[in-house]
């Protein structure tokens, strides 16, 4: 069980939530123009506020760290770093995609969080939810929410991690996943608005596009997740701390291949 | 704890500088860390924005509590937390503003944005004491020509700007072009020691109108077209000699405007700031030129012309004891004017 501060400014949004034993106490997302150099810092002074928050009581500040916009995921890192610095607290890394699948937590589908990475390129990642068997919950004194908490599993099934791929080979391989498994394709991030007419064009599997409430970045989810893999252990220090980027800058892909030539 | 004493924690990383420090009462350096990118750019033969912001990230907490280990003082004693916010490389500097006001909001400490050029100018301070405005101020850096005057502490009149390059650069150009790789500033002070000065006649830019701007993108196609024709024709070239001239020409109308505004304005004190002030041709010439003119020089030691955070710590108190606070919603600008909030 643990307090958080969780931070989304990957995309569109700037997202911020504080999150207690399970409980997640405030979330504030604005998805409005990309300001989030100007709006972050003010949207976690408001949570703070309002929560009268003693910031020293934190156990961790969630972050979404990466894929997304260069500058976003720094603004984001940045100022988790300088609060972990400031109050001597971890970072908890969370992958962007990994915390937006969490907006489908519990569903049976193929969910597949979708981010969009120019030129007919999305960063992606599929997920499924790991469902607990019965004589888990028999076995269980607990009562039966967090299950996969009591059994230490992870609930998120990584179906394919998140990586930069084209819209068209995402969708085909999603046509393989989705008849393999059968189960139906859910499409969210604004890649999936983006690419919308290439998807209908490639896409023969059944699936359904996340509404406004499901289909961007929250802080809420990050935090969730942010839970799930404090609870794996997975911390590290403010100092440690960067973002995944999933792409090296032009100028080394460029280096790179002169020196190929 | 003496309340006399005011300190600030400055962060700086407007270009391929990651650097933080405390600096008490704005001339009392306690701790001064500078993580340098310049192998990795080295590579690319320039700053890459891009790779400069993604060190900046990887660094910017070592750093910071290096320099509050290095002035042996905790987050706990700090005063204010101070920020170079502009000009600058806009992702480099996007790491300090967020790195800051997450510090100073976690630790509710007042916070002071910084101007980068207010922050070379200031350097002057940290090792002259006697030194307070009214005074005179060359700043010339990989980034930045400006001739100002400095008529109190954070009052500034910006007399004179390079059109174009700045002198920085056109030594980062012409170093490329003459083969002697980056960064050019201290490659083409080492080269020029070995060469003639007065080998060859290179132009001094003018802008027409303004006496106190400057323009080096003249200067530097002048050098390129000299290479191209000594090349052209089959004839070597004097690496020393093309260096030398070179910054002849820079450093003459440098010291020429800045004479020129010595003696308009009446300056008693007259200072250089930034990279290029490291220069050893420049610093003996400006040198020079104050002593026949019975003007006290000043500059700062090549540690505090480098980008640093001791100097925006220093520009910092200022502010601060003006009662400047910067909000939560602090931007970084890239193209910050001097004298501008």
């Amino acid at each position: 069980m643990m307090k958080l501060l969780a931070i989304d400014s990957s995309g569109m949004p700037a997202s911020v939530a504080v999150m207690e034993d399970g409980i997640l106490l405030a979330e504030y997302t604005v998805n409005f123009r990309r300001t989030h150099s100007q709006t972050l810092m003010p949207m976690l002074e408001e949570v703070r506020r309002t929560l009268d928050l003693n910031l020293d009581s934190l156990d961790a500040i969630a972050v979404a760290g990466g894929p997304g916009s260069f500058t976003g995921l720094r603004i984001g890192s940045a100022t988790a770093k300088g609060i972990g610095l400031a109050l001597n607290k971890p970072i908890i890394h969370v992958p962007t995609l990994e915390a937006m699948a969490y907006s489908y937590y519990g569903s049976d589908g193929l969910i597949v969080p979708m981010m969009d990475a120019r030129r007919n390129q999305v960063f992606a990642g599929i997920y499924s939810f790991r469902f607990c068997r019965p004589r888990d919950i028999l076995d269980s004194s607990q009562p039966q929410d967090n299950l996969n908490e009591q059994t230490g599993e992870d609930p998120l099934c990584v179906v394919m991690d998140q990586t930069p791929i084209d819209v068209v080979s995402l969708c085909e391989k999603l046509d393989v996943l989705s008849r393999e498994k059968g189960k139906s394709v859910i499409l969210s991030g604004d890649g999936a608005q983006v690419y919308h007419g290439l998807i209908e064009e490639s896409m023969k599997s059944a699936h359904i596009y996340a509404p406004p409430h499901l289909a961007w970045q929250r802080a809420g989810c990050v935090a969730a997740r942010a839970a799930d893999l404090a609870r794996m252990g997975k911390l590290e220090s403010a100092a440690q701390h960067r973002p995944e980027y999933l792409r090296v800058s032009q100028a080394e892909r460029v280096r790179a291949e002169n020196a190929k030539h | 704890m003496n309340k006399e004493e005011i300190r600030i924690l400055a962060i700086e990383s407007s270009c391929d500088e990651t650097a933080a420090a405390v600096v008490v009462n704005g001339r009392d350096v306690r701790s001064n860390v500078i993580s340098s990118q310049i192998d990795i750019h080295t590579l690319y033969g320039g700053v890459v924005p891009e790779i400069a912001s993604r060190k900046h990230i990887e660094r910017i907490n070592q750093v910071v509590q290096q320099a509050l280990d290095d002035a042996d003082m905790a987050l706990d004693e700090m005063d204010a937390v101070a920020v170079t916010y502009g000009p600058g490389l806009v992702g480099a500097l996007l790491v300090g503003v967020a790195e800051a006001k997450a510090i100073a909001w976690a630790r509710r400490l007042p916070l002071v944005g910084v101007h980068h050029i207010e922050g070379h100018i200031s350097a002057n301070y940290i090792e002259n004491p006697d030194l307070e405005p009214p005074f005179g101020c060359l700043v010339v850096s990989g980034g930045h020509t400006h001739l100002v005057r400095v008529k109190d502490y954070g009052e500034y009149e910006i007399l004179g700007k390079t059109a174009d390059d700045a002198a920085g650069e056109a030594f980062d150009k012409v170093a490329r072009a003459i083969g002697l790789g980056y960064p050019g500033g201290p490659k083409i002070d080492q080269a020029a020691r070995k060469g003639d000065a007065f080998a060859i006649e290179f132009p001094r830019g003018k802008v027409r109108g303004s006496e106190y701007d400057f323009s080096f993108s003249g200067l530097k196609s002048a050098v390129l077209n000299y290479l191209n024709e000594r090349r052209m024709k089959g004839e070597g070239i004097q690496t020393e000699d093309v260096a030398a001239s070179f910054q002849r020409s820079v450093v003459d109308v440098l010291v020429e405007h800045s004479a020129r505004a010595i003696n308009e304005f009446g300056f008693r004190k007259f200072a250089i700031a930034g990279g290029v002030a490291s220069n050893s041709a420049l610093r003996a010439a400006m040198e020079e030129a104050c002593r026949r003119r019975g003007v006290q020089f000043y500059r700062p030691s090549p540690i505090l012309c480098t980008d640093n955070a001791a100097m925006i710590g220093a520009a910092a108190y200022y502010e601060y004891i003006k009662g400047v606070r910067s909000d939560l919603s602090l931007n970084a600008v890239p193209n910050l004017k001097l004298g501008e909030r």
